[in-house]
């Protein structure tokens, strides 16, 4: 598949080099002399098939990421083996918090054998084989949530509905919200994302149900961007919360974690196996 | 003038739940369904949805944790009468893969196990299905799944 893709690449590459080079020639003719030239042959367009659902994208799912802790990289290595032979067999596309997923599992005692959900990602978690998400969605009034294990064996089919993200990593605060931000339909049609394009940023900022939350989402550790506070809150209120930031700890050294060197290693030692 | 005073009265006392709703503290729902636990009735029983000032409540779970689970019979207070009811549903996150409801959901049954109502309303999950023989008549009336 990887082999078959690179070579379309080489090919529209190359296209791409010869109408420039019929572009320029006629220019250059058409500058040198005044007469009418020959007839040329209107550069022929080249046709990109946006319907390819994978991308051309450095994207490396985040449960691939050890986290930081004084356990044995060995384990992680050894549980990036088995993630990569499930992959081969099941399509884990890419998304992200906020993107709308259809997820199909097998259920034994559901009709059928298989149960499907559609809904909104909103939470990504675990590490390695343990990954999991969470799905939101409200059928008739009731809001339901399941976590699905990523790496699971009853997951049959992992079908992306819309590629986007949102303000936040984490949409946990939807459960406050009016529910008309986690309805979703369930015979929804897939929206193409075009590929090799950046994936949009919703700027939605919903609109909450009344006081008390679930939790205060208005204390700095939940970092949430996605509700406009000043509507439900007074300012001193929103005065107090400030209370509860800890800033420093943005400059404690020891807190460090950067990925991006083992992001690098982990994308070169996945990406031959994934491709074949 | 009495029909006048009558629909008055009827405007104000919504007014006045209006505000009561807006104004009014509650506490978040429990997530585990335990002994004074508030429940919510979705099935179309005319006792569970006629509006009473107290709402259900869990007065005994019949296992041994106490805690109850989807599949699990309680024991409501409802409107002052005590009823056995059938857990479809909690807030409280079960085993992985299986839904999680954002209310704590129970449908009303007689001793027996038959249901009172004759509609859910709402979504319930599949294990339910895995004890298809004790809960049919439940299942029978439940509209759709999860």
């Amino acid at each position: 598949m990887a082999a078959c893709r690179r070579r379309l690449q080489v090919q529209l590459f190359s296209g791409f080099r010869l109408n420039w080079s019929l572009h320029s020639s006629s220019r250059f003719l058409s500058i040198g002399d005044d007469e009418p030239s020959q007839f040329q042959p209107p550069p022929k367009p080249v046709i990109v098939n946006k319907m390819v659902q994978s991308s051309q994208r450095k994207f490396l799912s985040p449960e691939f990421i050890p986290p930081r802790s004084r356990k044995d990289p060995f384990k992680y290595y050894l549980e990036r083996i088995d993630m990569v032979a499930r992959r081969k067999l099941l399509n884990i596309p890419e998304f992200y918090v906020g993107s709308i997923l259809a997820v199909t599992m097998s259920d034994p005692h559901a009709s059928g054998k298989v149960n499907k959900f559609v809904g909104i990602c909103t939470q990504r978690s675990g590490k390695g084989l343990g990954a999991t998400f969470v799905l939101r969605n409200i059928i008739e009034g009731q809001g339901v949530e399941i976590r699905y294990d990523m790496y699971s064996p009853r997951i049959q089919e992992i079908q992306v509905l819309k590629l986007e993200k949102r303000l936040d990593d984490d949409l946990m605060y939807l459960r406050d919200a009016l529910p008309e931000y986690s309805t979703f339909d369930f015979n929804m049609k897939p929206v193409i994302h075009p590929v090799n394009e950046e994936i949009p940023v919703n700027q939605l900022k919903v609109k909450m149900k009344p006081r008390p939350w679930s939790k205060r989402w208005e204390r700095p550790k939940y970092k949430v961007q996605g509700i406009k506070f000043e509507l439900y809150l007074t300012k001193e209120k929103l005065e107090e919360a400030k209370k509860w930031a800890m800033p420093w700890l943005e400059f404690d050294m020891l807190k460090e974690y950067d990925t991006t060197k083992i992001e690098e290693r982990i994308w070169k030692e996945i990406n031959p196996k994934l491709g074949k | 003038m009495m029909l006048f005073e009558k629909q008055l009265g009827g405007l104000l006392l919504l007014v006045g739940r209006a505000i009561a709703q807006r104004h009014l503290s509650v506490t978040g729902s429990c997530s585990a369904i335990q002994k004074m636990t508030r429940v919510r009735v979705v099935d179309n029983s005319p006792l569970g949805n006629t509006p009473y000032h107290r709402p259900p409540r869990c007065i005994h779970v019949y296992n041994k944790s106490g805690v109850g689970k989807v599949g699990d019979k309680i024991l409501l207070a409802i409107k002052g009468e005590k009823r056995k009811a059938l857990i479809v549903g909690h807030r409280m996150p079960g085993p992985s893969m299986s839904p999680r409801f954002d209310s704590n959901n129970v449908v009303l049954i007689e001793d027996n196990g038959n249901p009172i109502g004759t509609r859910i309303k709402i979504p319930i999950p599949t294990s339910l299905r895995a004890r298809e023989g004790e809960f049919s008549k439940v299942l029978a009336i439940a509209r759709r799944f999860v």
